[in-house]
């Protein structure tokens, strides 16, 4: 049973591709879909391939995990490797900087940004890279709502860091656009 | 019968333990204790784990909690936060205490929780028939150390004290009246009290060890007995093989109910 | 849509331990568990309830059992080498009639094996983990609200029976987060245990006339001063040992239980009368399940689904019954076939079973299902 969206996003531990899959996941929610967000990692909570994974429809959602996603989210080589050859056909593949020059699979369309640069370079701080991604990635594929996006936002962060974060979703939203 | 056993023990007789078991000499300087301190039973709970000083719970009227081998005190731990103005009474053995349930009682003592543990130590595992325990001193004989136990002891008073509690005392059943009154100390101190009783299992300890019967044995715990004050004079070579008894620590520390009131006030008062 | 949230499934448990009215925990940190332990943490002290990280399991259960003698609702959470550590104090809760809740999220085992992976190998133990002759109730909740409705139902049912009760949640039902909402203005049904009303001096623990044997309990300081005792005992609850009174308690116990099968048990069925070949799957499995007998269904086979929510007791008359006229029967689980065993023991012997079994940490997903039907088709 296919359904709308099966988002994987994957990375390296410590890099907050869960904590950007439960925003999403919240935003859909808010958005009047369902949505189910689910995870796996080591039992390390740094360094080791992680990836979690969001499916939105708006049905009943049974099975929670993503078998063959139709969104892709690679932040790091190791993620690319295990990951970027399940994806379905006209798939979107979205990639953190040069991943994978010259190794894209086939019929999928692929989003190179780089994403943990812009977050270094504008935000001061790679850990926002995973908010900038969720921005990139909704503007890309137009999954939910901004306005549902910024509620999600203020739900998930502390009021320290929540403007932070509007502006790296915000960097993201714009290097969508940018080629 | 003295008045404060009818007040304190069940009409539950007869009590399983053996002809000059040292647990009837506890219960009586513990009932002894309540009548001193004019506890009412509807106050108190009396928890224990297993072995025979377990069964004492039993035979006193209180709210009363025979537990697990070894897991009174943490059981205790739950009624005393539920029920802060309860006093709780915690029954144990040597194997109990010190050997199965030797984590809880280090994580009790920790926590310096406003309860009194009585630990009567007769040396020995009696209710299995006289296996060695952590406090069997070394070169005696049990069941399971018919050549001479090899296993060092625990000085479980010291243990407590290193551990966090904040009353420790040591008694004997030869001197009961001052059981009494360390009993009552024990519990009137606000933290964890720890009361070691040396006791006697004639049955399971005493015939192995060449001690033959209760009044020789209660002889032989009275000569290895020395007053706190005595044993300050004395040096460590006259002390081998001999129990200090008295108050052996006292301190003031945080009590662990209260630190855990005063949390939940800094949260209901101030956090968002 | 201000209502409604992404939760997980173990701070789900804890909300709903909470609204069952729970005030005290105690546990040890174990993963995939922690999650409960830390969201209670924060929640007991802000409404004066009790929250203890205790030196290991065995201490946790221990401070539960000594909690809800004074008539709180207490609770704790694990996962498999912590259950394996609470058998003995589950023990002694059955043993001794008082209630408490045992969550249990569990992961493959034996031993550490897979701290972070999901599987459901504790069904059995949930069932047997304690020497001895007793029952137990086990619920498996297989999506976000329902674990938060089944754990106030735990604690009714814990109250109600005088009984341990284990929450059996799996990895992947404890770390999924999915759409959480209540109705409005929604209030829980709550179900305290039953008080004594007889004098201080007649009260018997553990009398033997009730009708559905479960004996009134007094708390600790409502003035009934008994004994409680893991030892067998009589209505007083002294020890005995007169063979026609531990045999009256202990049948009386496990009757109590096993007898009321019928107000325990609860079930989901889809299609599950009138079809083939029926499905029986159950936790996070189910959610799998589920979705196989929909997708073979729209194509046309005849499949159905039956999930057991509540494990144990078991409804043997139920399963036998719905098992009736069937194919087959395929039963999908994370283990090697610890509940298909027990399916096996009650459908009639003509009828195929073909058990689904997983051991390695992945899930069991739709296509393995539907593989499965079509072998016994």
């Amino acid at each position: 049973m296919a359904y709308k969206w099966e988002i994987r996003l994957s990375g390296t531990g410590g890099q907050g591709v869960i904590k950007a899959s439960v925003i999403l996941a919240e935003a859909a929610l808010i958005d009047g879909h369902n949505a189910v967000q689910s995870q796996v990692y080591g039992p390390e909570s740094r360094g080791s391939a992680t990836r979690a994974e969001v499916k939105i429809s708006d049905s009943k959602i049974l099975m929670p995990k993503v078998v063959v996603p139709n969104i892709l989210l690679c932040m790091s080589v190791q993620a690319f490797n295990k990951y970027a050859y399940n994806i379905s056909d006209g798939g979107l593949m979205i990639l953190d900087g040069d991943i994978g020059i010259g190794e894209e699979p086939p019929r999928v369309q692929v989003h190179r940004r780089p994403i943990i640069a812009i977050a270094r370079e504008n935000m001061g701080d790679e850990l926002y890279a995973n908010t900038v991604a969720l921005g990139l990635i909704n503007k890309i594929a137009s999954l939910v709502s901004d306005d549902s996006m910024f509620e999600s936002l203020e739900r998930n962060f502390s009021a320290r860091l929540l403007a932070a974060n509007i502006r790296a979703y915000r960097l993201g939203l714009e290097a969508a656009s940018h080629l | 019968m003295k008045k404060c056993y009818e007040k304190y023990f069940r009409d539950n007789l007869p009590q399983i333990f053996c002809a000059g078991c040292g647990n009837g000499i506890v219960m009586g300087a513990w009932a002894r204790a309540m009548e001193k301190m004019g506890l009412d039973n509807n106050d108190c709970v009396g928890i224990s784990g297993i072995g025979c000083s377990s069964r004492i719970t039993s035979y006193i009227d209180l709210y009363t909690l025979h537990t697990a081998h070894g897991r009174a005190l943490p059981f205790a731990i739950g009624v005393k936060m539920c029920k802060p103005e309860m006093n709780v009474f915690v029954f144990s053995g040597d194997g109990d205490c010190a050997a199965i349930g030797g984590n809880h009682f280090i994580h009790a003592c920790r926590r310096n929780i406003n309860m009194t543990l009585i630990v009567i130590n007769n040396s020995i595992y009696g209710m299995t028939g006289g296996q060695y325990s952590p406090l069997t001193p070394t070169g005696h004989f049990a069941t399971t150390a018919p050549y001479g136990n090899i296993d060092p002891a625990f000085d479980l008073c010291k243990l407590a004290e290193a551990s966090g509690a904040t009353f420790v005392a040591r008694g004997d059943i030869y001197h009961a009246r001052q059981l009494t009154d360390l009993i009552v100390e024990g519990h009137r101190h606000k933290g964890f009290s720890v009361i070691e009783v040396v006791s006697g299992c004639p049955i399971s300890y005493g015939r192995r060890n060449k001690i033959y019967g209760a009044p020789a044995l209660l002889k032989h715990i009275k000569e290895h007995s020395v007053p706190v004050a005595t044993a300050a004079k004395m040096g460590d070579e006259d002390l081998k093989g001999k129990w200090r008894v008295g108050v052996l620590y006292k301190a003031e520390a945080k009590e662990y109910v209260e630190a855990y009131q005063e949390l939940v006030a800094k949260v209901q008062g101030g956090i968002k | 849509m201000a209502n409604v949230r992404l939760v997980q499934g173990n701070v789900a448990c804890a909300m709903g331990a909470l609204a069952a009215g729970s005030t005290f925990y105690a546990g040890y940190p174990i993963t995939p568990s922690t999650e409960i332990a830390e969201h209670m943490a924060v929640a007991l002290p802000k409404i004066g309830g009790i929250f203890l990280q205790m030196e290991d399991e065995i201490a946790s259960m221990g401070a539960i059992i000594g909690a809800s003698c004074t008539g709180a609702k207490a609770f704790t959470a694990t996962s498999g080498p912590g259950f394996s550590l609470m058998q003995e104090l589950i023990g002694y809760a059955a043993m001794t009639e008082i209630p408490c809740v045992i969550v249990d999220v569990q992961r493959p085992g034996p031993s550490t094996a897979l701290p972070t992976l999901s599987s459901q190998g504790d069904v059995q133990q949930a069932r047997w983990g304690c020497h001895g002759f007793h029952s137990i109730i086990a619920i498996a909740p297989s999506s976000i609200m329902e674990i938060y409705y089944q754990m106030i139902n735990a604690f009714n049912l814990a109250e109600k029976y005088r009984t341990p009760v284990i929450f059996l949640m799996d990895e992947e039902i404890g770390h999924l987060r999915e759409r959480f909402e209540l109705p409005d203005n929604y209030k829980p049904e709550i179900i305290n245990r039953k008080k004594p009303e007889s004098d201080l001096e007649v009260y018997l623990p553990y009398i033997n006339d009730q009708s559905n044997g479960v004996p009134p309990m007094a708390n600790f300081g409502d003035g009934y001063r008994y004994h409680i005792s893991g030892l067998t005992h009589n209505e007083k609850g002294f020890y005995s040992s007169v063979p026609s009174v531990v045999d009256t308690e202990i049948r009386r116990m496990v009757g109590k239980i096993e007898d009321n099968v019928d107000d325990i048990a609860q079930f989901e069925e889809i299609g599950a009368a009138d079809c083939d070949i029926l499905v029986i799957a159950y936790g996070s499995v189910a959610r799998s399940a589920q979705e196989a007998v929909e997708t073979m269904r729209a194509d046309g086979l005849s499949v159905g689904l039956l999930r057991p929510i509540v494990l144990w007791p078991f409804p043997t008359d139920y399963f036998t019954k719905a098992c009736i006229g069937k194919k087959a029967v395929v039963v999908a689980e994370m283990n090697l076939g610890q509940y298909a065993r027990e399916i096996r023991r009650v459908v009639h012997t003509d009828i195929p079973l073909k058990s689904l079994t997983r051991v390695d940490g992945e899930f069991v997903y739709p296509d393995d299902i539907i593989d499965a039907v079509k072998e016994v088709l």
